[in-house]
């Protein structure tokens, strides 16, 4: 039984959202790199940039990704996986706010290891993190600056993030593990 | 060892496959044969046959007893106990011992090892050149006249390569009706091979033993002994072409006979891709179509017999990379299964040419006229029951050879050895040894 | 991926692309001002060099170590590789030692097999090099090396032709590079004098040519493989002169191929004898290149082989 907790006009008004966060708390969109992390964070930072350019015009914040693999501690527990492109904007980090953006936050192991990730390709002036949902059970102590939205869950349940450029829609579903 | 005197009687028995009797061993010898129920069973031991195959007792032309040298691997006894298991008789123990079987002292020695084991008969093989080193004769007639009365010689592992030495050797031994048994090795299209040469040994990356490095030498061979008139034995054929030389001699009247091993009957290359070098042997395991070649000329007896080239090595040499192992591998426990397996039950050979192959001619190659006798009253009771149903996997473990490089490690095989007698001793009685091997001085 | 590599032939299409993929992000990664990464933190990488090769042994550590993982170099050359027992004695010494990974090289064929299948160890086992027989991550550097070139660093080296040429009997980059090639979808021939090509080569997945000038117009990559001298005294062939004549690439006949094509030799190489130094140090040798990507190649073999393995 999957229930679906965002469709896309929600999911579209919590990037909104997001965006205009990250401008208020920012104080503007100067010196602010976007790093999505694969897979679906990157079509996520893309879309929170392209908002952010139409609250601001003329900001053209620089969206990267960020691919945490080779930092994760899980490889003795799971097959080792295909490697995402990591890609740095030509303008670099160094003395930039960096905001990570995922798909979900779960247990806080993926952000740790994207900010290990991070810290091998400079030194930001600060490191945000945004997600689309949060859906708690945290095993680290890490937490979000913006959240398009809490889904309180059990860790039995699975949440999928579809994205329309990776999944055809724009969807946040709540499914039992199988 | 002599016979106690103890009568056997052994009933319900098809002696060669044939109708059901029961035969009575008198001290070494058979004593009575009758129908069924015919004779007295007061005062004998009784072995209930249940309508299984009796066959004279067998004889291996080809065993690696190691000993004297490397009786880590294996010595006269353990060997003995394993061909008593195996349903054996008579061994011919080969000469590539340390030291080397190339004196009258070194035969006699096997030869009293053996009757000191009492399991079998050890006729030892002597070698053809000092040494096995193929540069002059040894003392053949030297070995022939001793005790243990040698008549075939061999250098086997190593090909008498030089024409010269091997046209001497088949002539000289012809003073004493003895044989020549040719490992046939040509040994510099040979140097360092691993496997049979073919698309598996270039995709293996191991040096290939090519088939005609065996054909040619076998070919120089018959060659020889047709022009100078003697015997010769061609020892574990391996490839079709060697048979088809062979076939060609003897239809011009050569005197060649040829052995083949068991594992040369059911193992082919392929096992190779393992890189478990159990399964590295001279000459190597060859293609199926060798294989169904070296069956059917076992069949229609353009190979006289099958010897079991029973080759033991401590674990040390065959654990261990490919290139660096030894060659070789057991096979007097399970060369009666093979040949069921692969000869019997096909309908390729009845019981009557299974006591030829490996009891008769074999016997008669080595001119030992104590075994590959008939089953009938008078001759010496060397006698195997055979159940011809039996089958269990085989495990190297419950071996009697002191080595375990067992190719037939966990193979569904028959399991055919009920009881051995040694004129008229048994040696087995119920699959297992009647009695440990001869005290040692 | 199977838990070992042990041959190119272990490797699906999907497997060998994903090695090859892997190993481009890598070398981005290593590219940059990173070149550690801790992916394999932790974990025990031992190089058990049974036969010298430094080459090798350097870039299996390099990228052992550029994924964080401790790194023992085990070098048994000379010890009595003729009484084989040292071979599992070091396996069973390197399994209590907790090693992860064993890297091998040993000049009997098959001995990285009997490592991995013998029981004697529970690590992943990678060729490095056995005998006469195969190295699979020489074949994946050359693949990747070719793929940057003729294929734009993405998806298979479907309909590339690539010649190889040298004595491919005693070749164990031929065969792993013909086993991979293959799956890759290139179209392989070989050249050699027929004494340098093995019995049974017609049923290998390639052509196979006595005569080097008649594939050379049509070749994407022209891979020539080492000639050892002493293959002479054997009588493979008659000298070192007529060799180099009849199956050497020289300028004249690196003239012949394509503008595209590049030249490649898994090296050591003998110059003047299957290559002379005009042609390996021209534009078109990439020789230099494929030592590079070895270790992105190597890092990301490591990777994928220790992912999901049990702690040791």
């Amino acid at each position: 039984m999957a229930t679906r907790v965002l469709d896309e006009a929600d999911v579209s008004r919590a990037l909104s959202r997001i965006a205009h966060e990250i401008l208020e708390r920012e104080k503007g969109a100067e010196r602010l790199v976007l790093m999505g992390i694969p897979s679906r964070g990157v079509p996520l930072a893309r879309r929170i940039a392209e908002r952010i350019a139409g609250i601001e015009p003329g900001a053209d914040v620089p969206v990267g990704s960020l691919d945490i693999t080779m930092f994760r501690d899980d490889l003795r527990m799971k097959p080792a996986r295909a490697l995402e492109p990591t890609v740095v904007p030509p303008e670099g980090i160094d003395g930039r706010t960096v905001v990570l953006v995922d798909d979900v936050l779960f247990s806080g192991r993926t952000i740790r290891a994207a900010l290990d990730a991070l810290s091998e390709l400079g030194r930001p002036r600060a490191v945000r993190l945004a997600v689309l949902v949060d859906r708690g059970h945290r095993e680290l102590p890490i937490r979000a600056d913006h959240v398009g939205k809490n889904v309180p869950t059990s860790l039995r349940e699975s949440v999928r993030v579809r994205v329309a450029e990776l999944d055809g829609v724009d969807e946040v579903v709540i499914g039992e593990d199988a | 060892m002599t016979s106690n005197g103890t009568t056997y009687l052994l009933t319900d028995v098809r002696p060669l496959g044939g109708d059901p009797v029961d035969v009575r061993i008198d001290g070494e010898s058979i004593g009575a044969i009758g129908t069924r129920g015919s004779l007295a069973a007061e005062g004998a031991h009784v072995v209930a046959g249940a309508g299984r195959v009796l066959l004279p007792g067998l004889v291996d032309l080809h065993t690696h007893l190691r000993e004297p040298g490397r009786e880590d691997a294996e010595t006269v006894a353990t060997g003995s106990a394993a061909a008593a298991l195996g349903g054996f008789t008579a061994v011919h123990a080969m000469a590539n011992t340390e030291p080397v079987a190339d004196t009258a002292g070194v035969v006699e020695q096997v030869w009293h090892l053996g009757q000191q084991a009492g399991l079998v008969d050890v006729f030892p093989v002597g070698a053809v050149t000092v040494g096995l080193r193929g540069e002059r004769l040894a003392e053949l007639g030297a070995m022939a006249d001793s005790t243990a009365g040698v008549r075939v010689f061999s250098d086997d592992g190593r090909c008498v390569s030089d024409a010269v030495l091997m046209r001497r050797a088949l002539e000289y031994v012809k003073a004493f009706d003895g044989v020549i048994a040719q490992h046939s090795q040509e040994p510099r299209l040979t140097a360092d091979a691993q496997m049979n040469e073919g698309e598996l040994s270039g995709r293996l990356g191991l040096r290939g033993w090519p088939a005609v490095a065996e054909e040619a030498i076998i070919a120089r061979d018959v060659l020889l002994a047709d022009h100078v008139g003697s015997r010769l034995h061609v020892c574990h054929v391996s490839t079709a072409g060697s048979v088809e030389i062979i076939r060609w001699a003897k239809s011009r009247g050569i005197a060649v006979t040829a052995e083949v091993t068991p594992h040369h009957l059911l193992l082919t290359e392929d096992l190779a891709t393992s890189y478990d070098p159990v399964f590295k042997v001279n000459p190597p395991l060859r293609r199926p179509a060798d294989v169904a070649a070296v069956r059917e000329a076992l069949a229609d007896g353009t190979i006289d017999i099958v010897a079991t080239d029973h080759a033991p090595h401590p674990v040390e040499d065959k654990e261990c990379e490919w290139n660096v192992a030894a060659f070789g591998m057991l096979g007097l426990e399970q060369a009666l299964a093979v040949v069921i397996e692969t000869m019997v039950a096909p309908g390729l050979l009845d019981w009557a040419g299974v006591a030829d192959r490996l009891s008769s001619a074999p016997a008669r190659i080595g001119r030992r006229t104590g075994h590959g006798t008939p089953v009938e009253v008078g001759q010496p009771a060397n006698l195997v029951l055979v159940d011809p149903w039996a089958r269990r996997p085989v495990d190297p473990a419950a071996s009697a050879s002191r080595s375990r490089n067992n190719p037939y490690a966990g193979r569904d095989l028959p399991a055919p050895v009920v009881a051995t007698f040694l004129r008229g001793r048994p040696t087995v009685l119920d699959g297992a040894l009647c009695a440990p091997a001869g005290p040692r001085p | 991926m199977n838990r070992h590599l042990l041959s190119a032939a272990d490797l699906s299409h999907e497997d060998a692309v994903l090695v090859l993929d892997t190993a481009r992000e890598l070398a981005a990664v290593t590219g940059r001002a990173v070149k550690k990464l801790p992916t394999l933190r932790g974990r025990t990488v031992v190089n058990l060099f049974f036969e010298d090769s430094t080459r090798t042994r350097i870039s299996f550590e390099a990228a052992a170590k550029r994924l964080s993982a401790d790194v023992i170099n085990f070098s048994a050359k000379g010890s009595s590789v003729s009484k084989g027992e040292s071979l599992k004695d070091t396996a069973l010494t390197l399994q209590a030692m907790g090693a992860d990974a064993v890297v091998i090289r040993h000049s009997a064929s098959g001995a990285p097999h009997r490592l991995a299948h013998s029981g004697w160890i529970s690590a992943a086992v990678v060729n490095a090099g056995d005998g006469t027989h195969e190295h699979p991550t020489q074949a994946l550097l050359d693949a990747y090396t070719m793929r940057e070139h003729l294929a734009g660093g993405a998806g298979d080296l479907s309909g590339r032709r690539v010649t190889i040429v040298g004595d491919v009997l005693h070749s164990r980059v031929a065969r792993s590079n013909v086993l991979l090639l293959h799956t890759l979808g290139a179209e392989v021939t070989l050249v050699a004098p027929p004494t340098l090509l093995p019995v049974g080569v017609e049923t290998w997945p390639c052509e196979v040519s006595y005569d080097l000038d008649a594939p050379l117009p049509k070749s994407d990559a022209l891979m020539m493989l080492r000639v050892q001298r002493e293959r002479m005294d054997a009588a493979y062939f008659p000298s070192e002169r007529e060799y180099a004549r009849r199956y050497g690439l020289d300028a004249r006949r690196a003239a012949l191929l394509p503008d595209h094509a590049v030249v490649m030799h898994p090296g050591p190489m003998n110059r003047g004898m299957e290559i002379t130094a005009e042609v390996a140090d021209g534009p078109r040798s990439v020789i230099v290149e494929q030592v590079t990507n070895g270790v992105s190649i190597r890092m990301a073999v490591l990777y994928l082989l220790l992912g999901g393995a049990e702690p040791a």
